[in-house]
C-alpha cells in the first residue's frame, strides 16, 4: 500500500508542475473566468473534491456531436493523420475515440435514446486493478487516467474496461498539443480534461460545446460539493450508472436512459 | 532389474544439424523483422483495433505459455509420483517447458505497444494486478525448472531432485491457474468471465504440452537414430487420450454452465451457432481438430499403434488447441460487450456491436510471421538444449525404459 501512496505522490508533483507549466504557458486570462470553487494552481489533488458528471439523454439531440468534436480539439484528436495506405474503415477503428455518441432502443417500449458515452472514472475501475504497472491509475480527485510514463501497452486495462472506454495510439503521433502529450504504443482514455481543472478551471470540453449549442445535456462539477450544480441536479432527479450492476460507482451519471 | 539409463548429447550430423538450426532460426528472424515493422509503424499495420485488442501474437504467446507448463508434466509424473518409466523423459520436458515459455513470452512482449519499456513492467508492479502476478510467476518458472534440469542431470544435485520436482510442479499449477484467470478477471465480457477458466487452462495444458512433447520426442530420436519403443508411447499415448477427453469435457462443462444462465445465451448462441469464423472454428478446430478426430485415433486399436497415426493425432491435438486459443481470446473479444442489457444498440461511434454485430478481425501476415517466430524461438531453444547438454536417453527401447517389459 505504501508503494501505491508513494506512486500517488510522485503523480500528483508530476501533475502539479506539469499544470504549473501549462499555467504559465497558457494566456492568465483564462483563470479568470474560473469559479470560487476550483482548485488554485498547483495545490496538491485532495479526495475533497469528486469530479463527476451528469448526462442528461432526454436533451441530448439526435444527430449531434458537438460534444465529440470539441473533446477531439481539446485533446487534439483530431490532429491524428490517418497513415497513407490504411484503410478507411480500418483506421476509424483503429483511432483513439476519447468520447462517442451512441443510440440506443429499448426492446421492451421501442424507445429511442441518445447519449454520449466516455471513461465513466470509476470509483472501483477495473482498468485500474488489472494495470501491471500502476500505470492506469486513479487521482485522488477521482479522475482515472494513464500515466504515459509507465503505460506498456500492454491492453489489458481495454480488456477489462466494462465500457470499452479506452483507446490504443494505433499509429506515430506527430503533432500534438502540449496540454495533451501522446505516443504510439500507449492506451489513453477521457480525463475530464484534466489539464483543464488542474489550471483552475471546472469545465469540460464537451460540457462547454454542449451548452454552447443550447442544449445542456451536460453538467459537470464536483460530487463532494453539495452546492455544485451537478450535485443539486443529481439530487433534484433520479438518475442511473450505466451497468449499475457491476457496482464501480462511476463517476458518470444518466438520466433518461 | 532396469537397465541402466545413459543420457547423451544429441547426435544428429553435423551438416543436418545446422541446416535445421539454420532453418529455425530464420523463421525466428522473419518473426522479429515482423515485430520490428509492426513496431516501427504502430499497431495499425496489424488487424487489431480498439474492438479486438489483443490479436493473433496473444494466441500464439498464450498457447505456448499454456503448453510450457503441461510440457513440464512428463517429468513431474517421474518425480512428483516416482512412476519410473518417466524418469528418462524428465530432461527433455524440463527443457521444452523452459524453450516453450521464453518462445511465448517474447511473442508477448513483442506484441506490447511499448515493448522498450519492459523494464517498467520488470520494476513497477501492482500487485492487485494479476497480470503483474503472472511476471512473477513466469519468471520464477524459469528459475525453479532450471534448477529442477540441473538436479535431474548432475548426481551430485542428486538431493535436491525431489524438492525441486515437487516446487516446480506446484509452480506449473499456479502459473497455469495465472494465466487462465487473466480472463477470469474481465468482469464485463460475457465469453471470459468464468471461474472455470484456471482450471480449464490447467487441463488444456496438459493435452497441448504432451502433444507438443511426443511430437518432438519422436522426432528428436528418429533423426539421431535411437531407439524408441513402443511401451513408452504406449504410456504417453493413454496420458494424451485422457487429457484430451479431460478438454472436451471441461469445454462441454463452460458451455453448458453458461446456457444455464440466460444472461449468456447470445454469447452462447455467437460461439455455436452464428458467430461465423468463431463458429466454424469452435466446431470444427475444437471440437473436431482438437477434440474427437485425435481420440478417435488415439483409441484405434491398430492406427493408435502407428508412429505416422501418432504423429497425426499430436499435431491435432496441437492445431485444435490453437484454434480453441483463438476462439476464447479473440471470439471472446468480437462478441458485442453487453453496454446496455435490454437495449439495443442502432448507431455508435465506436462500434458498440450496433444490433448486436461482432466485431470483425483479420489477422495480418506480421502478426502470424511474429507468432510463428516465437514458435521457432522455442524449438531453436530445445535443438541447441539436446546437442549441448546430456537431455536424452541413448535408448529408450523397450527393454531400457521399461522396467515390466515382457509382462
Ligand atoms: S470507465 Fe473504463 S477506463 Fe474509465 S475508469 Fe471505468 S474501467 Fe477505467
Ligand atoms: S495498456 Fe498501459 S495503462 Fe493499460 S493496463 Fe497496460 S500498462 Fe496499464
Amino acid at each position: 500500500m505504501k508503494n501505491t501512496q508513494d506512486t500517488n505522490q510522485k503523480r500528483r508533483q508530476f501533475l502539479q508542475k506539469g499544470a504549473a507549466v501549462t499555467a504559465i504557458a497558457v494566456a492568465p486570462g483564462v483563470m479568470l473566468h474560473t469559479a470560487a470553487k476550483a482548485k488554485p494552481v498547483g495545490e496538491a489533488v485532495t479526495d475533497a473534491v469528486r469530479w463527476g458528471m451528469l448526462v442528461d439523454a432526454a436533451k441530448c439531440a439526435d444527430g449531434c456531436d458537438a460534444c465529440v468534436q470539441a473533446c477531439n480539439e481539446e485533446n487534439g484528436l483530431n490532429l491524428l493523420q490517418k497513415p497513407h495506405d490504411a484503410e478507411d474503415e480500418m483506421w476509424d477503428q483503429q483511432i483513439p475515440k476519447w468520447i462517442r455518441n451512441v443510440k440506443v432502443k429499448d426492446n421492451l417500449t421501442g424507445h429511442v435514446t441518445s447519449l454520449p458515452m466516455m471513461c465513466q472514472h470509476c470509483e472501483h475501475p477495473p482498468c485500474v486493478d488489472v494495470c501491471p504497472t500502476t500505470a492506469s491509475f486513479r487521482r485522488a480527485d477521482g479522475i482515472v487516467m494513464v500515466d504515459r510514463h509507465l503505460c506498456i501497452g500492454c491492453r489489458y486495462c481495454m480488456m477489462a474496461c466494462p465500457y470499452k472506454a479506452r483507446s490504443f495510439v494505433h499509429e506515430v503521433v506527430e503533432h500534438k498539443l502540449t496540454r495533451t502529450p501522446r505516443g504510439k504504443g500507449c492506451v489513453e482514455s477521457c480525463n475530464f480534461c484534466v489539464h483543464r481543472l488542474d489550471n483552475g478551471q471546472t469545465t469540460t470540453a464537451c460540457q462547454d460545446a454542449c451548452a454552447k449549442d443550447g442544449h445542456n445535456a451536460i453538467t459537470f462539477g464536483d460530487l463532494n460539493n453539495p452546492d455544485s450544480e451537478v450535485s443539486k441536479a443529481l439530487k433534484e432527479q433520479s438518475s442511473t450508472q450505466i451497468r449499475a450492476d457491476l457496482k464501480l460507482n462511476t463517476g458518470v451519471r444518466y438520466r433518461g436512459v | 532389474m532396469m537397465k541402466k539409463i545413459y543420457f547423451r548429447e544429441w547426435g544428429l550430423e553435423s551438416r543436418n544439424y545446422w541446416m535445421l538450426l539454420a532453418v529455425l532460426a530464420a523463421v525466428a528472424g522473419i518473426g522479429g523483422l515482423a515485430a520490428l515493422y509492426m513496431e516501427h509503424h504502430g499497431h495499425w499495420v496489424t488487424g487489431m483495433s480498439n474492438q479486438i485488442v489483443w490479436g493473433t501474437p496473444h494466441v500464439f504467446a498464450i498457447f505456448l505459455i499454456v503448453a510450457a507448463s503441461g510440457a513440464l508434466n512428463v517429468a513431474s509424473i517421474g518425480s512428483v509420483f516416482n512412476k519410473t518409466i518417466y524418469k528418462p523423459l524428465a530432461p527433455l520436458s524440463a527443457l521444452l517447458a523452459i524453450a516453450l515459455l521464453l518462445g511465448g513470452l517474447l511473442v508477448l512482449v513483442l506484441d506490447l505497444g511499448r515493448p522498450d519499456r519492459l523494464i517498467v513492467a520488470m520494476t513497477t508492479y501492482n500487485f492487485k494486478s494479476i497480470f503483474a502476478w503472472n511476471i512473477i510467476l513466469y519468471n520464477g518458472f524459469f528459475v525453479i525448472v532450471g534448477f529442477y534440469l540441473w538436479t535431474v542431470m548432475d548426481r551430485k544435485m542428486k538431493c535436491y531432485y525431489k524438492p525441486a520436482g515437487v516446487t516446480a510442479f506446484i509452480w506449473r499449477l499456479v502459473l497455469t491457474t495465472g494465466t487462465g484467470s487473466i480472463f477470469g478477471f474481465l468482469v464485463a465480457r460475457q465469453g471470459f468471465d468464468a471461474a472455470i477458466m484456471a482450471p480449464w487452462f490447467i487441463v488444456m495444458s496438459f493435452g497441448f504440452g504432451l502433444a507438443i512433447y511426443m511430437l518432438v520426442l519422436m522426432d528428436v530420436f528418429k533423426r539421431d537414430q535411437r531407439p524408441l519403443g513402443d511401451a513408452i508411447m504406449k504410456k504417453l499415448k493413454g496420458l494424451l487420450a485422457v487429457f484430451v477427453a479431460a478438454n472436451l469435457m471441461f469445454m462441454v462443462t463452460f458451455h453448458l454452465t453458461n446456457l444455464y444462465g440466460t444472461e449468456n445465451h447470445a454469447f452462447e448462441a455467437f460461439i455455436l451457432l452464428n458467430g461465423g469464423i468463431y463458429t466454424a472454428m469452435f466446431w470444427i478446430g475444437q471440437v473436431l481438430i482438437g477434440g474427437l478426430l485425435p481420440l478417435a485415433i488415439l483409441f484405434h486399436p491398430t492406427l493408435s499403434l502407428s508412429r505416422g497415426w501418432l504423429t497425426a493425432a499430436a499435431v491435432m491435438v496441437v492445431v485444435g488447441g490453437w484454434m480453441t486459443i483463438y476462439v476464447i481470446v479473440i471470439g471472446g473479444q468480437a462478441f458485442p460487450m453487453a453496454l446496455f442489457p435490454s437495449k439495443t444498440i442502432l448507431e455508435s461511434g465506436f462500434y458498440d456491436g450496433v444490433n448486436g454485430m461482432a466485431s470483425s478481425y483479420t489477422p495480418s501476415v506480421p502478426e502470424v510471421l511474429l507468432g510463428l517466430g516465437g514458435v521457432a524461438v522455442a524449438l531453436v531453444v530445445t535443438v541447441i538444449g539436446i546437442r549441448m547438454l546430456k537431455i536424452l536417453p541413448l535408448s529408450l527401447a523397450d527393454e531400457v525404459a521399461d522396467p515390466h517389459a515382457g509382462i
